[in-house]
């Protein structure tokens, strides 16, 4: 039931983006979205796939993988496209082909709709590139190195990536209690698969209670575990990994300049979204 | 030299007159290695975490190596001599890697981080799990998490190794994985070794067997010795190892064979009442 959970979906593999630094790639992929978003006609928009598929290339991490984690979300992107195409509002002389009571269809929303869903597409593509090359490990160090500077005005960072961290690895372990938890209602006559929504939404509070008070015993003895492992917060800790910046990220770093520094040039030369319909009309 | 001393320990988990350690005086010499038994709510856990300063004596005094756990400033030096063990491998692992889960400990007390590197080689060495330094805790064997709990607690280089139930939850080959590791710390690294469990066969592993029941040692000495006195053992709701069981029944149906505990020395026992028959 739950055993497609990809999340923490690290793909070992020597690779170019996999050596690089993890605060190099987490500043990468904000970067990246920001440069999705800005992109504003066909043009700007290939360069930014370009440059995906230039980093799925270098992470050696098969296509199919990459697009595994699309398919979670899917559901999601269609849902969107097909709302944003029947209700945009896209301005007086639009080229409507299609019009009832709220409801319309025009030129400029299916362009609309090709954009929104490509983008969401492409977020989610990005996203993967750095949870595929990045172990959860590098990637809580990565937050917890780019937000040091909120230790100044006090804010607990080292907590909050140890919290991060400990959650990542207690995913799996609360996965399989889930498994048997589930495994143990259903042997005593417990019904998750018929009846309406409602019904099997009731039907899990007999999983989640157990699976609460069950966390929280384990967070109690996780405690004393901590406490006998001599933990005492950040002060006096020192770190076993060490993230090093590199000519990787440099590199890295010079490509990124360019597909920012591309977008804004095409989004500015090249016009707008809507002006590949004046090719139509 | 005495590595842990209990003197006159109480403690209450509630604070009132229910003690789950009540009056306990002990003393465990460096280098030894010591079983405690008692069947569930003995309070054989709770004296596992009155040592390294979980808990602190309600009345009386724990010191380790000289050192009073009442003592704030000298909880952190307590708990890197006396390293502990718990029952549940899934929760003591933080973090999704073997090799930076050993760290955590060696990062805690500011270990430099080449120096954290020989430590985990040296962990991983002493429990036999090099192969799995790059592995993921939750994919492990039962018997294999916990010898990553037990390195995890080596890299702090403790003085001490408290197992509290640490075997209770694993499989026999789980069980007999992590009892190998523990004998050969003991053994080789001259570890003290206080072990927490209430399968009477391991404690035939250690050199001294202390049995509690109700917060109280009521026997404490030789494991054969104790097992000698298997009516007093029953009268604390506990039972002989496999083997001297049998001895036992044997020997009440008028058998002549002599007392055994181990299988081999079982196989011996009944050969010569055999041959002598």
């Amino acid at each position: 039931m739950l055993n497609d959970v990809t999340f923490g979906q690290y793909y070992p593999a020597k690779s170019f983006v996999h050596n690089m630094d993890a605060r190099a790639k987490i500043v990468f992929v904000i970067a990246y979205i920001v440069a999705i978003f800005l992109a504003d006609n066909f043009y700007a928009m290939a360069a930014v796939v370009l440059f995906l598929a230039l980093a799925v290339l270098f992470s050696r991490v098969p296509f199919g993988r990459v697009l595994r984690s699309v398919k979670m979300i899917l559901f999601v992107i269609v849902f969107t496209a097909v709302l944003n195409l029947f209700f945009s509002s896209v301005g007086e002389d639009a080229h409507v082909i299609w019009e009832w009571g709220i409801l319309s269809l025009s030129w400029e929303s299916i362009v609309n709709m090709i954009f929104l869903a490509l983008r969401l597409f492409l977020l989610v593509m990005g996203t993967a590139v750095l949870t595929l090359t990045t172990t959860p490990v590098e990637l809580t160090d990565g937050i917890e190195s780019l937000l040091t500077p909120l230790k100044w005005v006090r804010f607990p960072v080292h907590e909050l990536a140890l919290i991060m961290s400990i959650a990542l690895r207690f995913i799996p372990t609360l996965v399989d209690e889930t498994n048997r938890i589930i495994s143990a209602q259903k042997a005593r006559g417990a019904d998750f698969e018929t009846g309406g929504l409602i019904r099997r939404a009731k039907a899990m509070i007999p999983v989640l209670i157990p699976l609460l008070v069950s966390a929280f015993r384990r967070a109690e003895e996780l405690g004393d575990a901590m406490d006998a492992r001599c933990y005492s917060g950040s002060k006096g800790r020192t770190k076993y990994k060490k993230l090093v910046f590199t000519w990787r990220d440099l590199v890295g770093l010079f490509v990124l300049a360019a597909l920012i520094t591309g977008v804004a040039l095409l989004n500015h030369y090249l016009g707008g979204k809507f002006d590949i319909l004046a090719y139509f009309f | 030299m005495e590595a842990v001393r209990f003197e006159n320990v109480k403690y209450s988990y509630r604070g009132d007159e229910a003690f789950a350690v009540n009056g306990v005086s002990l003393s465990i010499e460096e280098g030894q290695f010591v079983a405690v038994l008692g069947r569930n709510g003995s309070g054989k856990s709770t004296l596992a975490k009155l040592i390294n300063a979980l808990l602190e004596p309600t009345s009386g005094r724990v010191t380790v190596f000289g050192m009073d756990t009442l003592d704030a400033k000298k909880t952190f030096e307590i708990r890197k001599s006396a390293g502990m063990v718990f029952q549940n491998p899934d929760n003591q692992t933080v973090a999704s890697v073997v090799e930076d889960d050993i760290a955590f400990g060696p990062e805690n007390i500011g270990v430099p981080r080449e120096e954290i590197g020989r430590r985990i080689e040296f962990a991983l060495d002493a429990v036999g799990m090099q192969a799995f330094r790059k592995a993921t805790p939750s994919r492990l064997s039962g018997g294999q998490k916990q010898r990553v709990a037990i390195a995890g607690v080596l890299a702090i280089l403790p003085r001490i190794l408290i197992l509290d139930e640490s075997t209770a939850m694993l499989d026999p080959k789980g069980r007999r994985e992590v009892m190998e590791v523990v004998k050969k710390l003991n053994r080789e690294q001259k570890m003290t070794v206080l072990l927490i469990t209430h399968f009477m066969d391991e404690a035939l592993e250690a050199e001294r067997a202390v049995v509690m029941h109700r917060g109280e040692v009521v026997m404490d000495g030789a494991p054969e010795e104790i097992f000698a006195r298997s009516d007093e053992l029953e009268s604390y709701n506990l039972t002989l190892p496999r083997a001297a069981a049998v001895c036992k029944r044997l020997q009440r149906e008028g058998m002549p064979v002599g007392n055994a505990f181990t299988a081999e020395e079982l196989a011996e026992v009944l050969c010569a009442s055999l041959q002598r028959g």
